[in-house]
Parts: structure tokens; C-alpha cells; sequence
């Protein structure tokens, strides 16, 4: 088992979903500040569709996704209140043109299957330097992003009030949105990019005590929730996006884990 | 001296008029109180002040570089919510300064674990600690019991340091407590 575990064939597929994973959980945390937590599977069923659009018309099927997603992000922009109800259309839209579009060819029939199914395996480089990109862009916006989008959330009157314009910090946010659910697709699948985005900030959310703690608590969730979905699919031979679905949905259980007292951090 | 903020025959509303025409000028280190019944269009003129209600005539004056704060008559507070009162005035601003005891025993607790007072003593502390130069409180007194009223009344007067507070109420007592000047708003 520790011999197939540590097959160089999969080295590359773990290092880049060990780096995803956090970041998702992160980004998933923000979307739930915002209440747009129904938008993470909007954008991760886009990203799939515009994969498998991308196979029909011989692009790469990244840059598919980073434009379907993309698309997304600008229609949201234009809806001055996008609400959940918004994010449903979407998400069928996404996913009927996905199954649409896979039809066309057995080469986007493949890529659709593995987009649905969540296969890591099949990762390349590019989806390492893009994780990596990802990385860096989060570590250098998040200071300044992150204390835009709360005083966005508690007090949303704070910008116009100063004479201050709220579209760069709301423009950076969805840049950072649509890179991040992209990559994350196109790497796990659609539902596995939506269960990174939604579990781990949602356990956080009831748990944490703190901002900090959110960010940090929903990291780590996803983190062991990936490492072991990835011993748990080697071992057992079976497609990761569906085990790590599987597993982050068990790790939903800690939501009913007593809330935290106060004077006890 | 320059005014902070001049409103001079202000009408404003959402799709149509709600308030005016109102007219005062504010200065600084004044602690006004718009005065006023339910429906007045007290919260609405506050709203035009900070660009979030239609201005319809009149004119709206505002000192270069001047910072805002302002206290919603409801704060946003999620039902769940992981952010700490200490996480709230660190992000306005007001965790640099040293909070009264009041306010010192809350922000260690997660802001749904708050009752309605308590989240809105922190909520208003976060606003007056802050670093803004005029502060708008839309009626502060709401969630409060007459024990917790008498704190804040303190929390205003030892938290706002010279600088200028635009107070809601309808709540006349409170209004001339803590405020050196009235303003009559009416429909």
C-alpha cells in the first residue's frame, strides 16, 4: 500500500491538491461572508461546462474553464443583488451544457466523465504552476482583500460614506473566485471543488471563535479531509472526487460539536 | 470655523422623497441630535449623508478628506456568525484604543453568542472608536434597558473625544442627555 502511495506517477497530483485544498477552503470561507456559498458550485458546474466546451473547439480545457467561470463573475457583477435563486439557473445551465457539449466528441466525453467523476491523477504541470500562481496572489491581496470584504459585510455603507469605491476589492475577489474554482475543477472535479468551497468554511463557521480561527480551522479541515481522501482512493482503487466528497460530508458531522464558550480560546 | 458637514434645504428619500427639506450645519467636537417621530425619514437622512439614499434637491456639503462612521439602526449581524466583538473593532479601526469595561468583558465572545444589547454596545463602541471624524449613531438606544441606556450615555461621553457625533432617536430624553444642539426632523 505505502509502495503505491509513494509512486512517483502520483507525486506531482498530490503536491497540487495539497496546495488547492486549503486555498479552496479559504476562498469558500469568503464566499459564506458574502452569503454566496450557493455561487461556489454556480461556478465550479460553469468551470466544468466550459472545460468540455473548451475540448469541442481545441482549446485548452483550463483556459475553458477560467473564461466559462469568468463569464459568471461579470453576469454577477451586472446583477446588482445576485441572490441564490440566481446561482440555481446558473448551476443547471452549467451542467446541461457540460452533458451537451461532451456528446459532441469522445475526446470531451472523456474530459467531461473525469470532470464529473474528480479524477486528481490526471493533473499536469500546468495545474501545479497554477496552484502556485494562486498561492502567491492570495498571500499578496488577502491583507488588504480581506479587511475590504468585512467592512464590505458589517458595514456596507462604509465605502460610499468615505467617498471610497468598493469595485476594486469586489473586481479582485472574483478574479481570485473564478482562478481559484477553475484550477480546483479542473483538478478535482465539479463536486469536489463545490465540497472543498462549502464543507470546510461551513464546520468553521460553527466552530471557530474569530476571524483568524475560521480561516486557519477551515484550512485544516480541508487539508486532513484531502490527505486522507487520497490514501482512502489510492488504497481502495477508487475515483478521488467522489471519496473526498464522501469524506468531507462524514467531517460535516463536527458541525454538532459544542460551540465554543467564551473566555476559553 | 469651517463646518464639517452643511445640509442646506436637503430633501432625500429612495424612489421618491421621504425627509426634508432639512437644514443644519455641523461642526466639530458637536454632539447633534436629529429629533424625530417613527417615520420621520431620520435613518433616510442619515443614509443620504453616506450615499446610500437619494438625495432629491437641496444641497450636501462635506469638509475635504472627512471620515464617516456610521451605526446602522440595524446592524448587520448574521444568525451564525464566528466573528469575535474584538474582531468587530479591530476592523473599524477601534481596537487601537483602550475599550471601557463595558465594552472589555464582550469581545472576547463570538457576535452570536451576544445578546441585542450587548452586540449593540460593541457594535457601538467599534463605531466611536474608530478613527472617523464624525460619527452618525441611528438610534443607539435600541436592545437597551435603562441600565445599559445610563452606559452608554457614559460610553458616549468618554469615547468620542472631542470629535462629532450625529445622533437618531426618538427617544426624547436620551436626545437632549446627550446632545448640545436638536434638529427637528419631519416628513
Amino acid at each position: 500500500m505505502l509502495e503505491l502511495l509513494l509512486d512517483p506517477l502520483f507525486h506531482l497530483p498530490f503536491v497540487t491538491g495539497l496546495l488547492l485544498a486549503p486555498v479552496a477552503a479559504m476562498v469558500g470561507v469568503y464566499l459564506r461572508l458574502r452569503d454566496e456559498w450557493l455561487a461556489a458550485l454556480a461556478y465550479a458546474q460553469l468551470a466544468g461546462a466550459g472545460g468540455v466546451v473548451a475540448v469541442a473547439l481545441h482549446a485548452p480545457v483550463m483556459l475553458g474553464a477560467v473564461v466559462a467561470a469568468g463569464g459568471l463573475a461579470v453576469i454577477k457583477g451586472l446583477l446588482t443583488r445576485p441572490g441564490n435563486d440566481h446561482y440555481v439557473i446558473f448551476i443547471l445551465v452549467g451542467w446541461g451544457v457540460a452533458l451537451v457539449a461532451s456528446a459532441f466528441s469522445a475526446h470531451g466525453d472523456m474530459v467531461g466523465k473525469s470532470l464529473m467523476d474528480g479524477q486528481l491523477y490526471f493533473t499536469g504541470r500546468p495545474h501545479l504552476m497554477a496552484a502556485v500562481a494562486l498561492i502567491v496572489a492570495g498571500v499578496l491581496c488577502l491583507p488588504w482583500l480581506s479587511g475590504c470584504l468585512l467592512m464590505s459585510r458589517f458595514y456596507p455603507d462604509h465605502f460610499s460614506a468615505n467617498g471610497l469605491s468598493a469595485r476594486p476589492h469586489q473586481i479582485t475577489f472574483d478574479l481570485l473566485v473564478v482562478a481559484t474554482v477553475a484550477i480546483t475543477t479542473t483538478s478535482f472535479g465539479v463536486m469536489a471543488a463545490f465540497a472543498l468551497l462549502f464543507v470546510p468554511a461551513w464546520i468553521a463557521w460553527r466552530l471557530a471563535r474569530g476571524w483568524v480561527w475560521v480561516l486557519w480551522l477551515a484550512a485544516g479541515i480541508a487539508v486532513a479531509a484531502y490527505l486522507l481522501s487520497f490514501v482512502l482512493a489510492v488504497v481502495l482503487d477508487q475515483p478521488f472526487g467522489p471519496v473526498l466528497v464522501l469524506v468531507l460530508a462524514a467531517m460535516s458531522l463536527l458541525r454538532w460539536l459544542p460551540m465554543p464558550v467564551p473566555g476559553r480560546r | 470655523m469651517q463646518p464639517l458637514l452643511v445640509c442646506d434645504g436637503l430633501i432625500a428619500g429612495y424612489d421618491r422623497p421621504v425627509v426634508g427639506p432639512v437644514s443644519f450645519d455641523l461642526y466639530a467636537g458637536e454632539v447633534v441630535g436629529l429629533l424625530g417621530s417613527n417615520g420621520a425619514g431620520k435613518s433616510t437622512l442619515l443614509k443620504s449623508l453616506t450615499g446610500q439614499a437619494r438625495i432629491f434637491d437641496g444641497r450636501l456639503t462635506r469638509a475635504r478628506g472627512l471620515r464617516m462612521a456610521h451605526h446602522r439602526q440595524q446592524p448587520v449581524r448574521p444568525r451564525e456568525c464566528p466573528l469575535t466583538g474584538d474582531d468587530l473593532v479591530r476592523l473599524t479601526g477601534a481596537g487601537r484604543r483602550t475599550p471601557p469595561d463595558d465594552v472589555a468583558r464582550l469581545l472576547d465572545c463570538r457576535m452570536d453568542q451576544l445578546s441585542g444589547g450587548q452586540f449593540q454596545i460593541v457594535q457601538i463602541w467599534a463605531c466611536l472608536g474608530s478613527p472617523a471624524d464624525l460619527i452618525l449613531l441611528d438610534e443607539p438606544t435600541n436592545n437597551l434597558d435603562p441600565e445599559a441606556t445610563a452606559g452608554l450615555i457614559r460610553l458616549i461621553r468618554e469615547g468620542l473625544g472631542g470629535r462629532t457625533l450625529l445622533v437618531v432617536s426618538h427617544e426624547s430624553d436620551f436626545i437632549q442627555t446627550v446632545c448640545s444642539r436638536v434638529v427637528p426632523v419631519s416628513p
